[in-house]
């Protein structure tokens, strides 16, 4: 299944936050949404999910989602967004609840991700017992259960500390190599992008608009050799030139708005 | 030069912490009883104006022997249950109306407003003459006090629900109903709990006052007539009650909070 970003353009009151996007999904690819903070990537994620209406233009589906998929579009949060008084096993079941699938069945999911997920013995903890990267495995879990079609994922890592974040991300990628799921990842951190993505599309910044799309060759499996590091470097490079001017004015202008209260 | 001389850091953090003191309580309590009773035993204060506590609790085992005891706290029991279960469910009723759609929140909350603080006592007579001096004026008045609180309480736990975990159930497909069972319903009911204590007691009062006018049984009916005669240690019988009564009360609110609330 392909999804096609058709002239998106977003609006906060006087505030233009996306113009003129277009942008294919290509399917079975990780895409990277990269952009200053500020640039609507979250924005245009949300759109294209379709849990945000967006003001012009629109978003459309090639094919049809494969028939086992529950929920053809599925997120995964930044901040997790579990239910503090479900269990993890309570968590990951909750959106496979109401498609009448049958107490065994359903079970049977949800012990099949859990243990596909590395949380099988987590299953009666509550979130308020895990540490933040097993509650972001919790919704990694939660969105496999259903069995998605593309995985929508907004800054997954950046509520988690440096070390979390790359355990995550291994344990993720591994995943992925597996079912390789179509998936839109959103980030302000250049090296998941370039650890993750086939592709990695660089919004700029107010109002957002599609800079550039670079692609990355070397397959995420081997982007360990010494040889794929020194061209990732390159690519490093060329995407931190593309951003940085704009994310120095980013962090300049929450200075000043911070300021003004002062 | 001299060796420096060695000193200890001297310590600052204490004070500020509070540790569990057991049984402080209940020394406290036996210590005022029993000063309480020696100020009347060695007559420093008149029986009649304050009676010791061991009359107190002579009156209430006569009241328990006669079997006037059941029927006053039966009454009052049958009166806050039915009272406080019809404002509970109409403030919940509204309050859930207001927290989920903008038409109902335009129109409930300056309608909650404006009759919130009006003290329902003052309204008694009104529902006397309405509904009678019998049981519906007395349970009216009791629900009446209790459903803006309630409303109250519902709508703001409610608002309380964080809107991602909303939005997560809407990109999983949930159903309409399924989001408010399953997420925005939980995630109120803290603060409706929280709003339950406070309906208990004023559930309480209002009980008490509707009581003091037209009621032969009950708490506060009992209460009234032991003033009227000058019986001391049954008004304070009746006043145990009340504290007992509103004990047992916050004790079942509390295991209701650990059941309900034991993921927090």
């Amino acid at each position: 299944m392909e999804l096609v970003v058709e002239k998106i353009g977003h609006r906060y009151g006087e505030l233009v936050a996306l113009e003129g996007i277009d942008l294919a999904v290509r399917e079975d690819e990780i895409l990277a949404l990269i952009g200053p903070s500020g640039c609507g990537k979250s924005t245009l994620l949300g759109i294209m999910g379709g849990i945000l209406r967006p003001s012009a233009g629109r978003i459309l589906v090639k094919g049809a989602p494969p028939a086992d998929s529950l929920n053809p579009f599925t997120y995964i949060f930044q901040d997790f967004a579990l239910l503090p008084w479900r269990s993890v096993e309570g968590n990951v079941a909750l959106p496979l609840e109401h498609h009448g699938l049958g107490a065994a069945e359903l079970r049977r999911r949800v012990a099949d991700v859990l243990a596909r997920t590395g949380l099988a013995e987590f299953r009666t903890a509550y979130p308020k017992q895990l540490s933040g990267g097993m509650r972001q495995r919790v919704g990694i879990a939660r969105a496999l259960a259903v069995n998605p079609a593309i995985l929508l994922m907004d800054e997954p890592l950046s509520a988690l500390d440096a070390q979390t974040r790359e355990l995550l991300m291994e344990d993720f990628l591994a995943l992925w190599l597996r079912a390789r799921t179509t998936a839109v990842y959103v980030t302000h951190n250049l090296a998941e992008a370039l650890r993750l993505a086939d592709r990695v599309a660089v919004l700029s910044r107010r109002p957002g608009r599609l800079r550039d799309i670079v692609a990355i060759d070397i397959p995420q499996a081997d982007r360990a050799t010494p040889a794929a590091q020194a061209q990732l470097a390159g690519l490093h490079d060329r995407l931190w030139g593309l951003i940085k001017a704009e994310a120095q004015i980013a962090e300049r202008e929450v200075i000043a708005a911070g300021a003004s209260y002062g | 030069m001299a060796e420096p001389q060695m000193r200890e850091v001297a310590f600052r953090g204490g004070g500020f912490v509070l540790s569990p003191r057991r049984g402080a309580a209940a020394v406290f309590f036996a210590l005022l009883l029993a000063l309480w009773e020696l100020a009347i035993r060695a007559g420093w204060i008149s029986p009649l104006f304050l009676p010791a506590p061991s009359a107190v609790t002579t009156a209430l085992w006569e009241l328990a022997l006669a079997g006037t005891l059941g029927l006053h706290v039966g009454q009052s029991l049958a009166r806050i249950a039915a009272g406080w279960s019809i404002g509970t469910i109409a403030g919940l009723g509204v309050g859930f109306a207001m927290g989920i759609w903008s038409m109902s929140r335009a129109i409930g909350v300056p309608a909650v407003s404006a009759l919130f603080p009006i003290p329902k006592i003052a309204l008694l007579p009104l529902l006397i003459l309405w509904l009678g001096i019998g049981e519906p004026s007395k349970i009216a008045t009791i629900a009446l006090g209790v459903f803006f609180p309630t409303a109250i309480a519902a709508y703001s736990g409610i608002d309380g629900v964080p809107r991602n975990l909303i939005r997560m159930g809407q990109s999983f497909n949930l159903p309409w109903l399924a989001i408010l069972r399953k997420i925005v319903l939980p995630g109120a009911l803290p603060g409706i709990l929280a709003g339950f204590r406070i309906t208990a007691s004023i559930a309480l009062i209002l009980l008490v006052a509707a009581e003091m006018i037209g009621a032969q049984y009950g708490i506060g009916a009992f209460i009234l007539s032991a003033g009227n005669l000058m019986q001391t240690d049954q008004l304070l019988a009746g006043v145990v009650l009340l504290s007992v009564l509103g004990l047992a009360i916050g004790t079942v609110l509390s295991r209701l909070e650990r059941w309900l609330l034991g993921w927090r």
